[in-house]
């Protein structure tokens, strides 16, 4: 015998906790197949604040 | 608690469709409809993945300012026959809970709408949101006969919103146009509504003009806004979203929406009682068809210029 019998209240959230739990994950999917249209398209653009930090390293002056 | 009110307050467990329903899927249909025709008829492609989040995002924020609505306006839905199934009403989700989740949909739309478009369309969501739920929903609705008039405004913004998801531009006549033909269409539709819908406005003590002004000057109304909606829909054919197919679905459909104006300002109230308004009903139906077809039409028009058959 189960120790916490089964209520129908209990099959009721168990489908909103599904249904809650499969919008979360397809807006997390959404979000990763935007960002990589966005990077992968052609008028991508890296912000000029982080460009530097990845094309190469900018000269910072010094001795040698 | 005794077992009763347990099994009560077990009934009443909001379900997924009862969120859905608070989202007033109806409007969200027409709201996404209008923004992809509007996304289309731009002059600038969109990558599909971004057009289809933008979307998406937009009908979140119009389910959002639904659920605004429904909770500002649950006193009078509960009133009101034709809204008292609603979620609110009908004791399935509370009034707070109702907020909360319009006020996170509302912030999440705007953001991701942003972020996936650009942020004019994020500002033009915000602002839609905000116009329904503070103008319309809790100062017009309750405060003048002109609520649907000015309030018809948030409805119409999705194609300008649609428009600006493709092209990051708000200063050029095509979306206004659209904007205009829902703007001009809304009050002619709504009366239509009240005027075989009476009780529900009467009851809820909403001011609209079958109230205040009176039945007579409703018939008066709808004739005048649909003569110049129909100048205003023929003459879209004529712009750069307009056509041949276009020109002719604008030309049958405001004849035959112009003629039903005509047909319900002619009626007084004894012969409306004796067949139970069955041409302000008719004209309700007509109505729906009407912007729908209007809109099919802007869409094929864009859908086929590619082909060299749209436009002019």
């Amino acid at each position: 015998m189960a120790l916490r019998p089964e209520h129908e209240i209990h099959g009721r959230r168990k489908s909103l906790n599904i249904g809650v739990g499969l919008m979360l994950g397809s807006f997390v999917l959404l979000i990763m197949v935007l960002t990589f249209t966005k990077i992968t398209s052609p008028e991508f653009q890296i912000p000029a604040s982080q460009a530097n930090g990845v094309g190469g390293q900018t000269p910072t002056g010094g001795t040698d | 608690m005794t077992d009763v009110t347990n099994a009560q307050t077990f009934e009443n467990e909001p379900q997924l469709g009862d969120y859905y329903a608070l989202m007033k899927p109806r409007v969200m249909q027409l709201v996404v409809f209008t923004a992809v025709v509007g996304m289309l008829a731009a002059p600038v492609g969109v990558n599909p993945v971004v057009g289809f989040a933008s979307i998406l995002f937009l009908a979140i924020g119009a389910g959002a300012s639904g659920a605004l609505n429904m909770w500002w306006d649950a006193d009078i839905d509960a009133v009101m026959k034709r809204t008292a199934k609603r979620p609110i009403p009908a004791g399935k989700i509370t009034g707070q809970s109702a907020m909360h989740l319009g006020v996170a949909l509302s912030g999440l739309s705007v953001m991701m709408l942003s972020l996936s478009a650009n942020l004019l369309a994020g500002f033009m969501l915000a602002f839609t949101i905000f116009f329904y739920v503070v103008p319309y929903s809790m100062w017009l609705k309750r405060s003048t006969p002109q609520n649907i008039v000015i309030g018809g405004a948030a409805g119409a913004f999705p194609p300008v919103i649609g428009w600006i998801i493709a092209t990051g531009e708000i200063a050029v006549l095509e979306p206004w146009l659209m904007f205009a033909l829902i703007f001009m269409w809304t009050p002619p539709h709504f009366w239509a509504l009240a005027l075989f819908m009476r009780n529900d406005y009467d009851d809820a003590k909403v001011p609209m003009l079958t109230v205040t002004h009176g039945r007579r000057a409703t018939r008066n109304h709808i004739l005048g806004y649909t003569v110049l909606l129909v100048i205003l829909a023929v003459g879209t054919a004529f712009t750069a979203i307009g056509g041949w197919i276009y020109l002719a679905t604008a030309l049958v459909l405001n004849a035959m929406f112009l003629k039903g104006a005509y047909d319900i300002w002619q009626r007084d109230e004894e012969i409306c009682e004796t067949d139970n308004f069955a041409v302000e009903r008719k004209f309700f139906r007509l109505s729906l068809w009407y912007l729908f077809a209007l809109f099919v039409a802007i869409f094929l028009e864009a859908a086929l210029k590619p082909f060299g058959m749209g436009g002019w």
